[in-house]
């Protein structure tokens, strides 16, 4: 009841040595500079406020509504407080949350913990501000739909790093980990983005004023879209392409001859991930995964716009 | 909801309990980083690893079977490594058929899932064991001495010390929520996921509000008590003879397991 369900938090144990330093090497790096700057920025009030923030994610991911058949979406929260605390207070929160679950509740390793606070904690933040800021000065209803598809697609890329490290540990196997975690999450991320959403609109028309709007120089802004973008990039271009990568298993079964015994599922809307005119291409799988990205970003945006309207 | 409602920490008079949180700390890290780095099918390494997991429980005072009972939450990860079981080359095991496709298990496939399951299962008791012996306010101060930086510490400290706060808050939020939901039994009530996720997405939205608001006046208590951008700790920690030479003890042991696994 009190730990939500998080499938990306990795335990001890399936991750490599190596895997696990090289993201603890990313982890500190990039704390490193949260810490930094926060402490640049920000007076001794804002550590007693990001401590209890770091309890209020933790709290709100306890959050659930029924979807259908007994699941509930929840929500990871990565995104938002990045929103609304700001990138790098939102990491140090992120990271404190991530921590207490591995120490305290065992969710999630303490070796590996490097990795966890990498995928749900520094890049969900990234991809989450780095979008919103993208579009600071737009209309509400905008703001709210690009909000909503940074939440989708921070749990993507969560998902995403979570496959890569697993697959070179060595403990799964890329072709079947990839579509597999993506598929469940891309369904997870879309109960992250509605409660972003609707939490970001509650907050906006409550106390806009703690949204802080320009309260981050106009450079370091920039270099925060850019951030954002390129992993948003990344995740769009990088899954169809390791996906359609044929080995491990698929190797196996053409080896030992069972691959026909594969079957083709009853209907799919892009089949393979590939457009079935540009055939079996990399530009296809491409183009498969933009449309989907797009598909999600447009139905946000109606989201948002339905919102605005009601207000 | 009683603001220890979430600790794991079991009052004991034991050598383990007493032992400096840092050496905890310390060997549940290299404990774990070793099973890590232990080569598939090293039996005999993971039943020593097992037998350190056994001892530790017994000087602990909680029972053999102590971190055993709790191990099994990191089972359900077990998922995702299961296509090792198909996907490394080697001699054929079982064939059988799932969805219409048939899969086959191969020996080399088989070890290299067993001993991830095994790792996992050895680290987890540790760490378990870790937050059972050991207050988590000292474990945090374990960390700062250990050289993580005191913001990130602080930070934790925080998060433990109203996380039962939030959760009462939530607790409210949701109840408030399900006696608002009155349905005829039976009958469907309320609207679509969009109009749930909406509701659930304001009761995120109130949280916020209401922990930013809690926040200020913490910080304002705080203040006038005399805080000055730091935690201070009633239990100054020393490390004792005792506390190197488990330590010692410890890695000794752990150094001799990484050996016989490589023999």
């Amino acid at each position: 009841m009190l730990l939500s369900p998080a499938p990306l938090h990795i335990p001890d144990g399936f991750l490599s040595v190596v895997v696990s330093v090289i993201c603890w090497g990313i982890t500190i790096v990039t704390l490193y500079f949260a810490i930094s700057k926060t402490n640049q920025s920000l007076g001794e009030k804002q550590i007693p406020l990001m401590g209890v923030m770091a309890a209020f994610i933790f709290a709100a991911q306890m959050i659930n509504f029924p979807v259908a058949g007994g699941t509930s979406g929840h929500m990871l929260g990565g995104a938002l407080a990045a929103i609304v605390l700001g990138p790098w207070a939102g990491m140090l929160v992120m990271t404190a949350v991530i921590a207490l679950q591995a120490l305290l509740f065992q969710d999630g390793g303490l070796v590996v913990m490097g990795a966890n606070i990498l995928n749900m904690g520094l890049i969900t933040a990234a991809i989450g501000y780095g979008l919103y800021r993208s579009v600071s000065g737009q209309s509400k209803a905008v703001k709210l739909g690009v909000t909503g598809f940074a939440a989708w697609l921070s749990v993507m890329a969560g998902a995403l790093f979570t496959s890569l490290q697993l697959w070179l540990s060595g403990t799964s196997q890329l072709n079947i980990v990839i579509p597999a975690m993506m598929g469940v999450h891309a369904l997870i991320g879309i109960g992250e983005a509605l409660i972003t959403v609707f939490a970001l609109a509650f907050i906006m028309q409550t106390r806009p004023d703690l949204l802080g709007e320009g309260s981050e120089s106009a450079k370091a802004s920039k270099n925060w879209i850019y951030v954002g973008g390129a992993i948003a990039l990344l995740v769009v271009f990088l899954s169809p392409l390791a996906s359609g990568d044929p080995d491990g298993l698929e190797r196996v079964a053409i080896d030992m001859g069972f691959i026909d015994a594969g079957q083709e599922a009853p209907y799919s809307i892009i089949p393979d991930y590939t457009l079935p005119f540009l055939g079996e291409t990399a530009l296809s799988t491409i183009l498969a995964g933009v449309i989907g990205a797009a598909v999600v970003a447009v139905i946000m945006v109606l989201v948002g716009r339905g919102l605005k309207a009601k207000s | 909801m009683h603001f220890d409602a979430f600790d794991r920490y079991h009052e004991k008079e034991s050598l383990l309990h007493k032992l400096d949180p840092r050496v905890k700390a310390l060997v549940t890290v290299i404990f774990i980083v070793s099973n890590a780095l232990l080569p598939d099918g090293a039996w005999l390494a993971f039943l020593l690893a097992w037998l350190f997991v056994l001892v530790t429980n017994v000087i602990s005072k909680l029972g053999i079977g102590f971190t055993l009972k709790r191990s099994i939450i990191a089972l359900p990860f077990a998922l995702i490594a299961i296509t090792v079981l198909f996907s490394i080359p080697g001699e054929p095991l079982a064939t059988f058929y799932f969805l219409s496709s048939q899969f086959t298990v191969t020996d080399n496939g088989l070890l290299r899932f067993v001993s991830i399951l095994i790792r996992s299962w050895l680290s987890i008791q540790m760490a378990i064991l870790l937050v059972a012996v050991t207050r988590f306010p000292d474990l945090i101060h374990a960390l700062e001495h250990l050289k993580v930086p005191a913001i990130l510490t602080t930070i934790i400290a925080f998060l433990y010390r109203y996380l039962f706060v939030m959760t009462d808050e939530v607790f409210r939020l949701l109840r408030a929520r399900e006696s608002r939901s009155g349905g005829v039994a039976g009958g469907r009530s309320g609207g679509g996921v969009v109009w749930r996720a909406k509701v659930a997405g304001n009761l995120a939205g109130q949280l916020f509000l209401r922990s930013f608001e809690r926040s200020d006046r913490i910080y304002n208590a705080m203040l006038s008590r005399g805080y000055a951008g730091r935690l201070y700790t009633l239990n100054p920690h020393d490390m004792k003879s005792y506390d190197y030479f488990a330590t010692a003890f410890a890695i000794g042991f752990i150094f001799i397991l990484q050996a016989l696994g490589r023999l």
